[in-house]
């Protein structure tokens, strides 16, 4: 049995121990907000809130987050006024996604660095944000985070 | 201007009270035809692509795929704008995949457009056997960056402005005041002499009952209330919190998962499978084979693959097995040592060339690139009670409905696709690029119950429609006074739009041929077709004349320009923003390129600089563009910034290479993407020259890599004729150092 909490909500699942987090998420409780996009790590599709880290669930075993309390995109927004938090806010202001696949994983790490440091510089955020955009969203990530940690374009 | 959280809804069945207002001025009989069918009494439609209900609000069919260019917010601006609707009561829905919602203007648009009954990227469609011709002119096709300048001008705006006719003819019996007397705003029609005014929901019922104008009279652009304005995107709020559906996110009830492993060298065939282990492992139904692959369905995606990844498989050897990129390029060079066909010939340009006091000669390539958009292929497909459902995010849900349709016997009116949002298309989700689909629907035929087949990315980069890689020879000739007289360029496959390798300079004599050198690699649209190769070809090349003239490289441009007064204005647009000849920090130079594709005319000044490795570091990208007009201009702007970061990840990165016939990147990690860190300042420039409208989902990719191989010419010395840059360590030049 694996047994985490996945948006505050205890879960307990007859998988099998190496299956990864994603697969869980997405084929077992039906939460598909969170993506596929390599499955290998590199791309950053598939980020969720692990305990408060970003953590690539694509290569993470269930038996990795052995009662951990994870939050996917479906749950950021849980207790934020308005149905928003205001990274969510600022992808809209910003008009941040185009096809819009990788903006969950994009937002989850966003929300992930700012949680932790909420003013970081611009080399904080290179170093954090490593996930793949195709449409190439970059310009409007940057100024949507610059406009959350008060720095000017 | 707030925005309603739900407004666009995928796939619903179009019911309810209103009315549907019929697009006549191709097919006046479509409106009756949708009323008939769709609407009921109570629901008519006034176009095929508009309906007002009693509650004043107005739904806009869009018969496109969004893909994040913008296209289901752009589309009803322009029809809600004719009609003058009310923009918070306009509502969207994707058009559904029947007969009815084709999309004549578009079939139209590229006739008129490209001279051709067909584009040239269905090409594929257009001759194979299993496809109906009448599947590809029914098209709801997303490509060629057509929908706003075809189905947008000649379809929405005549549909808003047909609708807002039959509601003004519909107040003035209503009313019994002369039509002339009345006005339209915000969804209502007033009679400013008597202060009345009525609804568009008051009159749809009414209005529907007149015959729609076929040429109804369109707004001047100083009429315009929403076209022109940055108007928030429809479809982003649910890209924020998860719920926007993506095909891979289809969940119908009862569905099984397939894995596929399909045979690496392309036209290979599955010679053996052993699945006895397979099906011993917790979840897995069945093993299906197929012509060239084999598939594991199970209960879980990831309990598929596992079992897929441990199976035994083989496939038959080839006549290809022994084909590598060098074995590619080697056949091209045979082929342009052949006969050539003629692509432009003018004036002598032989005679031009023995003449000529200095020639210049050059040899340009670029390799295979994937599209590798985020979303991995997949489709979901279920067959029951003699009919199919398909839940899959394509560029054409009609020619997905007729491929499934042949494939599987069925009539196409038996087929339903379920639209759904497209993570990423760049061409890979064209109706001529199926075998995630040809596959997927092969396996659920076997099934009573719905299976999605899930590609992983190590498929979708092995097994995709690529890129043509392509040689292009030059040789150049000026005169004894330093006029350039003499062009001459050779290249490998002509491929669409058709004017991709033509030049856009006035240079007197020409000669443009090409050999056809086919290869075993299926290849298809990549993001502006062929002026992704030509156009770095064609920029890098134009920039080394400038050099060996010894002229400054905008400037030896414009001088070419003298009769292409629209390609001189973004030229000049784009190297004033840039400040062309204004100062640099130490180590940092520029670079211009300029190309027309699909309409519209982009300019780039690249702002390039070595980095400590000998890597290349972009640091600002100003992009100029002539689109006509812009519709939404947030969504021109978005649409350049991603054109420029699409172009310059192949630019520095891309690169398919085959080895023993098959291609050898899998992943994100040898196949690399741009990321933010790398990622440029991008600073656009609208210019609003008021020509036909261009298209700008592709227009911005090409120029990239030619203004920043460019600027590299400057700083080391050395000029780029292969991409992609990843493979050059550079140094820069003394005079250039930091």
């Amino acid at each position: 049995m694996a047994r985490f909490r996945v948006n505050g909500i205890a879960q307990e699942l007859d998988i099998e121990p190496q299956m990864p987090l994603l697969w869980a998420l997405r084929d077992e409780l039906g939460l598909t907000g969170t993506k596929f996009g390599c499955g290998i790590a590199a791309c950053g599709a598939c980020t969720v809130i692990v305990n408060g880290n970003p953590v690539r669930s694509c290569v993470t075993p269930v038996s990795a987050i052995e009662g951990a309390e994870i939050t996917t995109i479906e749950g950021l927004a849980v207790n934020a006024a308005g149905g928003l938090t205001p990274v969510q806010q600022a992808w809209i202001e910003h008009q941040v996604p185009q096809c819009g696949y990788c903006q969950s994983g994009m937002i989850m790490a966003v929300s992930a660095l700012l949680a932790t440091n909420p003013a970081p510089s611009d080399a904080e955020i290179d170093g954090a944000i490593t996930n793949v955009c195709r449409c190439g969203t970059y310009p409007r990530i940057r100024s949507a985070i610059r406009s959350l940690t008060g720095a000017t374009a | 201007m707030p925005m309603n959280r739900r407004r666009f809804l995928l796939g619903t069945a179009i019911v309810g009270g209103g009315l549907l207002l019929g697009y006549a001025s191709t097919r006046p009989s479509k409106h009756q035809q949708a009323n008939a069918t769709l609407a009921g009494n109570a629901a008519p439609f006034l176009t095929t692509w508009l309906r007002i209900a009693p509650d004043n609000t107005v739904t806009v069919l869009v018969p496109h795929s969004e893909m994040g260019q913008g296209v289901l917010t752009a589309l009803p601006m322009m029809a809600a704008d004719e009609l003058d609707a009310d923009w918070n009561l306009v509502h969207v829905e994707q058009a559904p995949a029947t007969d009815l919602f084709a999309n004549g203007v578009l079939v139209k648009g590229f006739a008129t457009s490209l001279g051709v009954s067909i584009p040239g990227f269905l090409d594929g469609l257009a001759t194979s056997a299993t496809m109906k011709v009448a599947e590809i002119m029914n098209m709801q096709i997303t490509g060629g960056s057509s929908s706003v300048r075809f189905t947008g001008e000649q379809g929405m705006r005549v549909a808003g402005a047909a609708a807002r006719k039959m509601l003004l003819q519909a107040a003035a019996q209503q009313l019994e005041v002369p039509e002339s007397e009345l006005s339209t705003r915000l969804s209502h029609v007033h009679h400013e002499a008597s202060g009345r005014s009525l609804s568009y929901g008051e009159l749809a019922s009414a209005a529907a009952q007149f015959e729609p104008p076929a040429n109804p009279v369109l707004k001047r652009p100083e009429q315009y209330t929403l076209m022109g304005r940055p108007i928030p995107r429809i479809d982003i709020p649910a890209k924020v919190d998860g719920t926007a559906p993506f095909g891979i996110d289809a969940r119908p009830a009862g569905m099984l998962y397939a894995a596929v492993k399909t045979a690496p060298v392309f036209g290979s065939r599955l010679a053996s499978v052993d699945s006895a282990s397979a099906l011993q492992r917790r979840g897995v139904v069945r093993v299906v084979e197929l012509d060239d692959a084999v598939a594991v369905v199970a209960d879980n995606y990831w309990r598929a693959r596992q079992a897929l990844d441990a199976m035994a498989v083989s496939f038959d050897s080839t006549a290809n097995d022994a084909v590598t990129t060098q074995s590619i390029f080697a056949q091209y060079d045979q082929a342009l040592q052949g006969e050539l066909s003629e692509d432009v010939e003018k004036g002598d340009t032989p005679a031009a060339i023995s003449a000529a006091n200095s020639v210049v000669e050059a040899t340009y390539r670029v390799p295979y690139l994937a599209h590798a958009a985020m979303e991995p292929m997949n489709c979901t497909v279920h067959f029951h009670d003699g009919r199919c459902d398909v839940w899959t995010g394509t560029q054409d849900n009609l020619g997905i409905r007729g491929r499934v349709a042949s494939l599987s016997g069925l009539d196409e009116n038996a087929v339903t696709v379920h639209a759904h949002y497209l993570g990423g298309g760049f061409g890979r989700r064209l109706p001529n690029a199926t075998n995630t689909i040809d596959q997927a629907t092969r396996i659920a035929m076997q099934f009573d119950v719905p299976v999605k087949t899930v590609w992983s990315r190590e498929d979708d980069m092995q097994q995709d429609y690529y890129r043509p890689a392509v040689t292009s020879r030059f040789r150049a000739g000026f005169d004894a006074a330093g006029q350039l007289t003499a062009w001459e360029n050779h290249y490998i496959g002509k491929n669409e739009p058709a004017e991709a390798a033509h030049t856009p300079y006035s240079i007197p004599n020409q000669s443009i041929a090409y050999a056809d050198s086919p290869t075993h690699i299926p290849f298809g649209a990549w993001r502006s077709v062929a002026h992704s190769q030509h156009t770095f070809f064609l920029e890098s090349f134009v920039d080394e004349l400038a050099h060996h003239a010894g002229q400054n490289p905008y400037q030896f441009r414009l001088n070419l320009l003298a009769d292409k007064p629209r390609h001189a204005a973004v030229l000049k647009a784009a190297a004033e923003r840039a400040g062309w000849d204004g100062n640099l920090p130490a180590g940092r130079a520029r670079g211009i390129a300029l190309q027309e594709s699909f309409g519209s005319i982009v300019a780039q000044v690249a702002e390039v600089s070595i980095g400590e490795a000998g890597e290349v570091r972009v640091h600002r990208v100003t992009c100029a563009i002539d689109c006509g007009r812009a519709v939404n201009p947030d969504t021109v702007r978005s649409q350049a910034e991603s054109g420029v970061i699409f172009g310059l990840t192949a630019a520095l990165y891309g690169e398919i290479t085959i080895d023993k016939g098959a291609v050898v990147q899998r992943n994100f990690n040898d196949y690399e993407m741009l990321r933010l860190r790398e990622s440029p300042e991008i600073d656009v420039v609208t210019i609003e020259s008021g020509a036909a409208l261009g298209g700008l989902g592709e227009p911005a990719t090409p120029p990239i890599a030619a203004a920043v191989a460019n600027a590299l010419y400057i700083l080391t010395g050395q000029r780029v004729r292969e991409l992609p840059l990843k493979n050059y360590r550079f140094t820069a030049a003394p005079s250039e150092r930091a």
